[in-house]
């Protein structure tokens, strides 16, 4: 009896498994490896010329190009702008197809490294291949040296930068980074015209040179317009930064960006400007404005970003990596690759111009009407040449960075040791 | 029923277990619009399609043998080490304290991976005989003093990653600096596994299979573990006994959180341990506590670790749908047992 019914059930999974492998969809063709295919195809038929005719052996010359995202590819900020801007690619250049992994980060995939997922796109077929993150740098500088024959694009690297303290020659590397500094200014300044209290917060992600200029860039437009515009007393803005510990949230890692935005709130704050890749801030605004106080906040990194609470977000700083990509794309392709380091400033005459321009800053539905021809005039003044990375200018601890009337150099920019005098916060 | 055949129904409601866990996954696979044996095929082609994957999956497997190696010792007395993450990372934590201390001295590299991989076995025994401390003398279940201990390694790991031990003018999850290439367990050319790691895995598995099965030592174990009373009563020590098989637990542990900063990350990063002290519960479960079928089952759930990532990448499915296959696996097989044991009354 109980042998019958041990057998049943062997039975009835046997048949299940048969029922189910029956049911799978029709096999539809599996788009990822077709390459081989069109090959045989125009030696068979002799008789019929026009069939190769109508599908060229385009597929065997496809260029695959692979994206590392250290975010998901739908965080409505930095990694999605890489996976639009490889869309953009796609889009513009003919030829080309994209393959992306995203969440590329140590406690999204275990026991993974970005250089062993990055060789995992080249089995896929791709010949050129984006880390898409600072954090990724160790991986990405020894991936390049493993494959001398993949491209690489590193955004945000700076180690074929030959002016750089971590310069190397990779002759299959290029970095490429926008000039955030100028998104980030127009930022500041947006939120110094729309604080009420005076005291903004800046939700900054991890701890390094990067983050450092791209902060110390807002707080500069900041201050800029409160003193220029508003006529205030610089030594009235409080500006406050806190660090996360990563570019976005990781449960049990990094500091909840939810609690730090709310932090924010209840000490004052009226302003969030995010420097995280995700839209807490945001989210975090609207959800204080929606109780009576109002909040508003400027995301970033993604052109959509504001979307996600439009009635709080006074504008968002935002990367167009496409064009950019675009042209090392075609240069891998034609073979006139050449390793360099880019830092690209936007394209002043429309910041918001996506083919040609590599920052941009689209104003949101919150920025109100007495603020908007004030920004519009400061950005029009970065365009003619104001310099706000310029003395007298102090770090964080007092000691002087620039003497009046001096200029920082690049490398002083990109390597900024310390916030600067007047910002709150962690340098390092 | 005589044994031969008591055994070939207990393999087949094994089979069961899986049979059903794969079906699990077929309909989650379904239900999102993918054709569950090209997923399957991905998996596979994933771990096993040459010979970089291979020792991808290797990588996987060598931590994840040795963990499991050490939650035997622990599952025999009848303990439940939930501990396990945190002692690997703090046996990861020692493995790169050490090794700071010593980057700067003459001594030979090779005595400075030795000493620090052994520093990393002693701390991963110290967190282990914290939580073996904590139960014998205060009385706090294994499963509770395990997972604060887990949450303190991970509160301890973040904080020197963050702050003592951050790279220069740098503080991010992003890790410590990476540590010189003559401080690294040396590897096969253009491959990611170190064959010290693997002679680790292999020896540590030998250990851990013939203490349980071979020595007074396992048998005494064993009692420990089938009844505490009963076992005092025979004159067994118990409480050292079970002191010690979390000691011996804590070394495996820490031997894997050293392996995963000498030859896996070359650095102490936040989400060292990799979830393998997790996944090592569920494949001592699903081997049923028995040693000798650990080094195929851990294969298999590293080459799905591994053979998942071509989901996103292929199918642009998420893979952790691979972690579902593995937890529904350990739960189905659990479950036909209970069934097999029901209607046929027998273990």
């Amino acid at each position: 009896m109980k042998k019958k019914f041990a057998w049943t059930v062997i039975a009835l999974l046997m048949v299940m498994a048969l029922v189910l492998s029956a049911c799978q969809p029709a096999a539809e063709p599996v788009a990822p490896q077709e390459p081989a295919a069109p090959v045989e195809e125009p030696v068979a038929p002799v008789e019929e010329p026009a069939a190769p005719a109508e599908e060229p052996a385009a597929p065997a010359e496809e260029f695959i190009f692979g994206l590392l995202l250290v975010g998901p590819y739908n965080d409505k900020g930095y990694s999605q702008a890489h996976y639009e801007a490889g869309e953009y690619v796609v889009a513009n250049v003919p030829g080309t197809k994209m393959i992306y992994l995203d969440k590329v980060n140590t406690a999204d995939r275990p026991g993974t490294t970005a250089a062993q997922l990055g060789e995992e796109l080249i089995q896929q077929g791709a010949k050129l291949v984006v880390f898409n993150s600072d954090d990724m740098k160790d991986d990405a500088v020894e991936f390049t040296k493993n494959h001398p024959d993949i491209f690489v694009i590193h955004a945000s690297g700076d180690t074929v930068w030959t002016e750089g303290e971590n310069y190397q020659a990779l002759a299959n590397m290029a970095n490429l980074m926008g000039g955030m500094e100028y998104g980030k200014m127009i930022a500041g300044c947006d939120a110094a015209l729309h604080t009420q209290t005076g005291s903004i917060g800046y939700l900054g992600p991890l701890i390094n040179e990067e983050t450092r200029r791209l902060a110390s860039s807002a707080y500069l437009g900041a201050r800029y317009c409160w003193e220029n515009y508003l006529e205030k007393d610089p030594a009235d803005l409080s500006f406050r930064v806190t660090w996360i510990g990563f570019w976005f949230n990781i449960p049990g890692f990094t500091e909840d960006p939810t609690q730090v935005a709310n932090e924010f709130i209840n000490s004052g704050a009226d302003v969030i400007i995010s420097g995280i890749d995700t839209t807490e801030g945001l989210v975090e605004a609207r959800k204080a404005t929606s109780e009576g106080k109002q909040v508003f906040a400027i995301p970033y990194d993604f052109v959509g970003a504001c979307d996600e609470a439009p009635d709080v977000c006074l504008g968002v700083p935002y990367f167009n990596w496409g064009p950019s990509y675009a042209r090392y794309v075609i240069s891998a392709m034609e073979g006139t690759w050449k390793s360099a380091f880019e830092w690209m400033p936007p394209s002043w005459e429309d910041i918001n111009d996506h083919d040609k321009s590599a920052v941009g800053y689209l104003s949101g539905p919150a920025m109100s009407a007495d603020a908007k021809p004030l920004l519009d005039q400061f950005i029009a003044e970065l365009a003619g040449g104001l310099n706000l990375w310029s003395g007298p200018l102090n770090y964080q601890d007092g000691t002087e960075f620039l003497a009046e009337g001096q200029a920082a150099a690049d490398v002083e920019i990109w390597y900024l040791p310390q916030l600067l005098e007047g910002m709150e916060g962690r340098s390092e | 029923m005589n044994k031969s055949r008591t055994r070939s129904i207990s393999l087949l409601f094994q089979l069961g277990g899986l049979v059903f866990s794969l079906l699990f996954v077929s309909i989650i696979l379904i239900l999102v619009k993918s054709q569950p044996l090209e997923a399957f095929r991905l998996i596979w082609e994933g771990a096993t399609g040459n010979a970089t994957r291979i020792s991808s999956v290797l990588v996987v497997w060598v931590p994840l043998l040795l963990v499991t190696c050490g939650l035997l010792s622990t599952f025999t007395t009848g303990m439940w080490n939930i501990g396990i993450e945190g002692q690997i990372t703090v046996g990861a934590i020692f493995t790169t304290g050490v090794m700071r201390l010593f980057l700067e001295t003459s001594l030979s590299p090779v005595l400075v991976i030795t000493i620090s991989i052994l520093a990393g076995m002693i701390g991963g025994a110290i967190w282990a005989g914290l939580a073996g401390v904590l139960k014998t003398f205060g009385g706090v279940n294994e499963i509770f003093g395990g997972l604060g201990l887990n949450f303190i390694a991970t509160a301890l790991n973040i904080g020197l990653i963050f702050g003592a031990w951050s790279r220069p003018g740098v503080a991010s999850m992003s890790g410590t600096e990476p540590f010189p290439e003559q401080f690294w367990l040396p590897t096969f050319q253009n491959f990611r596994v170190s064959i010290w790691s693997i002679a680790f895995a292999i020896i540590g598995l030998v250990i851990i299979y013939f203490m349980l099965q071979g020595t007074h030592f396992g048998l005494r174990l064993k009692a420990v573990g089938k009844g505490m009373k009963s076992a005092f009563r025979m004159g067994i020590p118990t409480w050292q006994h079970m002191m010690l098989s979390f000691i011996i637990c804590g070394l495996f542990a820490g031997l894997a959180g050293a392996i995963q900063v000498t030859a896996v990350y070359h650095r102490l990063i936040p989400s060292i341990s990799s979830g393998y002290g997790f996944m090592g519960l569920m494949i001592a479960m699903l081997i049923n506590y028995q040693a000798i079928w650990l080094a195929p089952i851990a294969l298999f759930f590293a080459a799905l670790n591994i053979g998942g990532i071509q989901l996103p990448i292929v199918l642009k499915l998420d893979s952790s749908l691979t972690g579902v296959l593995q937890g529904s696996l350990v739960l189905f097989v659990m479950i036909s047992q209970g069934v097999k044991q029901k209607f046929l009354g027998r273990k």
